[in-house]
């Protein structure tokens, strides 16, 4: 069999539904077996940047592993920003790349380059496959590699002569690194510590990352808060991971986390982290993170997020789930009611606030959304003031219903990951974005249109890159440099020229009806919400703060 | 504080530049690095000093233990047994030759080669016997030093 066949044939066999890619002179082999194959559903993006933000946002959405297939030099190096992207949030992708010969490697071909060598540190790991009879082993790796223990983006770098030879296809049915064996168990005697802590605390805090989401925590956590009455707070990766309302969910820590959520985290005395790596935008300044524990129990399946930032206690390497699994046998019933009291107190004395009046505020879009999704669409984000307000302002009702890149922040994430989340979950989306995040992905209109893809693009339109902004206003005296977005172009005229329906809104009183209109159209459907300009995000700590020291704001 | 790392890591292309590379993307600083096969040929051992605490040794050791191509690490800070091979190339004139030959006896050193004003010397030993050395031959004037890096291994 070809190369190329083995190629799409080991995809087959890890029932790849859709392959996101664009064509190029060294994966014309591979193209070319493509044409005659019916079992891919192929998503043609119109940027390589693009097709991997779907791919990611498939992923996130559905659990399974994205699959990318372009070609050497500039198609390769046009994924970069999408790999490291993945690798932030632990996403499972597979990224196929086409190379030159393999006996030109180093010689400066045309549209060479060291891929592998460029992706080494943003992968969780790579291969450059230089014999077709290596090709099915090394795809079988890799898609065991991308799922298993944290997942995460692997590459296969594939030279464009290995695609054209041929060797026997066996497909491997079981696999067995001896060099990777992820440890999914707990420890039970660490288990059993952790159980004992929880059981003698008093004012004890589950703080949950997207770990639990990637690991399918999400049930047994709610099952271990409910028995022994303790809060969760999350990071912004783990949104959605316990419903919004539910009584014992403080929401989202951190920066721009709910005031309540982040003193329960300096006075809780115990800490809980579950599926999460203690981000500098979650722990803000670490030498007082959690001041009131004396101890803190992280369990989490890459050994070396444990202690990396702040020194565990109680350390668990396992996988979420397995371990939360084993722990409810060993947590006491409780009511903690002394500890929940005094949280209510703070939700009621500092809830999330912004001024209700007459202009039309970003925060005010967010909530008509979550009026009408209620928690059963997808929301998907860009990077920077309107993902904050995304994070605060919508309903989560369930896992995997919020996609955004947490740990890179990239911009130009959101809308192609909004059609990549659809294709994966077949919901509604809405891709909510900023007139400068969307500009870095807007030629995949294209792709949303052909697709008929339901992504209802909202663009929280300020005409600045509102977040960099807010900084420059609060903490560098309103030095706007370079921040202010002049020459932005017509955005409902933009879409219509890619024939997708648009509409501008620049009234409060006129929100609700467009909303209710893009939540009713099947179709690609934009509105350009021109928001006030320089409204900010609160809560807000300043980097390097302690995360107790917040601007609330709301009053300019 | 001065770690002694050993990995045992698939003998394979791009190995050495995954190791190399994690040090410099986490700021680790390597002190020397030392590569060969061992008793499988499939199977090299990496030995590598590293400078910092204990916290920075603990997450070298968990980094080094993710990437996929590494088999096992192990720290030979203690309990082990660590050499280092030197190649000295020194001044040897009339007036100093009988002192060189009898600092080399004493250290067990060896003369590899002697031309009409240089000798090379080999010595391998722990570092503070060649610290004291390279004191004691230091004043007949060194011209070239060349080193392997430390190698370890376990006691047991």
């Amino acid at each position: 069999m070809l190369g190329a066949n083995i190629i799409l044939e080991s995809l087959k066999k890890e029932k790849v539904e859709y392959i996101f890619g664009y064509p190029g002179g060294q994966v014309i082999p591979i193209f070319d077996a493509l044409y005659d194959y019916d079992n891919f559903k192929f998503i043609l993006p119109r940027h390589e940047q693009g097709g991997i933000h779907m791919a990611d946002g498939y992923a996130r959405v559905s659990g399974k592993v994205g699959v990318v297939l372009v070609t050497s030099g500039p198609g390769a190096t046009n994924i970069i920003t999408g790999i490291a992207t993945a690798y932030m949030d632990s996403i499972p992708l597979v990224c196929i790349t086409g190379q030159v010969s393999t006996a030109l490697i180093g010689n400066d071909a045309f549209q060479e380059s060291d891929i592998t060598g460029i992706t080494r540190p943003i992968t969780k790991h790579n291969f450059l496959v230089k014999d077709v009879k290596d090709l099915a082993l090394t795809i079988k790796k890799a898609f065991y590699i991308a799922r298993t223990g944290r997942p995460g983006p692997v590459l296969i770098d594939i030279p464009i002569d290995v695609q054209k030879s041929s060797c026997n296809f066996v497909y491997p049915e079981e696999i067995d690194i001896a060099s990777y064996r992820p440890n999914y168990d707990g420890n039970l005697k660490q288990i059993k510590k952790a159980a004992d802590l929880i059981n003698k605390s008093k004012k004890p805090i589950f703080y949950a990352g997207g770990g639990v989401i990637s690991s399918g925590a999400t049930q047994i956590l709610l099952k271990i808060l409910e028995k022994a009455s303790i809060p969760v707070a999350t990071t912004l990766m783990g949104l959605g991971a316990i419903e919004k309302n539910h009584k014992l969910n403080l929401g989202m820590i951190g920066m721009h986390g709910m005031c309540f959520a982040n003193f329960a985290m300096q006075e809780a005395d115990l800490v809980i982290a579950i599926g999460t790596r203690f981000d500098d935008r979650v722990t803000g300044k670490v030498s007082t993170f959690a001041k009131g524990s004396k101890n803190i129990i992280h369990i989490d399946i890459d050994p070396s997020t444990i202690s990396k930032i702040i020194d565990a206690s109680v350390p668990v390497v396992g996988d979420v789930k397995i371990v939360l699994e084993e722990l409810i046998n060993y947590i006491e019933e409780n009511d903690h009611s002394d500890w929940l009291e005094k949280i209510n107190i703070w939700k009621e004395k500092f809830p999330l606030i912004y001024k209700k009046d007459d202009i039309l505020r970003p925060e005010y879009i967010i909530e008509e959304i979550a009026k009408i999704s209620k928690g059963e669409d997808i929301i998907a984000t860009d990077v920077g003031q309107h993902q904050m307000w995304a994070a605060q302002y919508s309903y989560f009702k369930y896992p995997r219903s919020f996609i955004t890149s947490g740990g890179l922040g990239t911009m130009g994430f959101g809308f192609p990951a909004s059609i990549g989340a659809y294709l994966g979950s077949k919901k509604p989306v809405w891709c909510i974005t900023g007139d400068g995040s969307f500009q870095m992905n807007l030629q995949e209109l294209s792709t949303a249109f052909i697709h008929n893809i339901p992504v209802k693009i909202i663009i929280i339109d300020n005409g600045f890159l509102g977040m960099v902004r807010q900084w420059q206003e609060i903490l560098y005296k309103k030095r706007y440099s370079e921040t202010k977005l002049i020459g932005n172009p017509d955005f409902v005229k933009l879409a219509e020229s890619y024939n997708i329906k648009a509409m501008r809104i620049d009234k409060k009183s006129d929100v609700s009806s467009a909303i209710k209109e893009a939540n009713e159209y099947s179709g690609p459907i934009l509105i350009d919400f021109i928001v006030e300009p320089e409204e900010n995000v609160f809560p807000f700590v300043p980097a390097g703060n302690s995360i107790d020291d917040i601007m609330r704001g709301v009053e300019k | 504080m001065k770690h002694t790392i050993s990995v045992l890591a698939k003998n394979q292309f791009g190995v050495l530049a995954r190791i190399s590379g994690l040090f410099s993307a986490r700021g680790f600083n390597i002190e020397s690095l030392v590569v060969g096969e061992t008793e499988k040929p499939e199977i090299s051992r990496l030995t590598i000093e590293v400078l910092g605490d204990g916290k920075i040794l603990e997450q070298v050791m968990k980094q080094l233990n993710k990437l996929i191509d590494v088999i096992k690490v192990f720290d030979l800070s203690n309990n082990s047994i660590k050499r280092e091979l030197f190649l000295i190339k020194l001044n040897f004139v009339k007036e100093n030759r009988s002192e060189i030959i009898e600092l080399v006896n004493i250290f067990k050193a060896k003369i590899l080669d002697v031309s009409k004003d240089s000798v090379i010397i080999e010595i391998v030993d722990e570092q503070k016997k060649i610290d004291s050395f390279i004191d004691l031959i230091k004043p007949f004037g060194i011209k070239e030093i060349a080193r392997t890096g430390k190698l370890a291994i376990g006691i047991g």
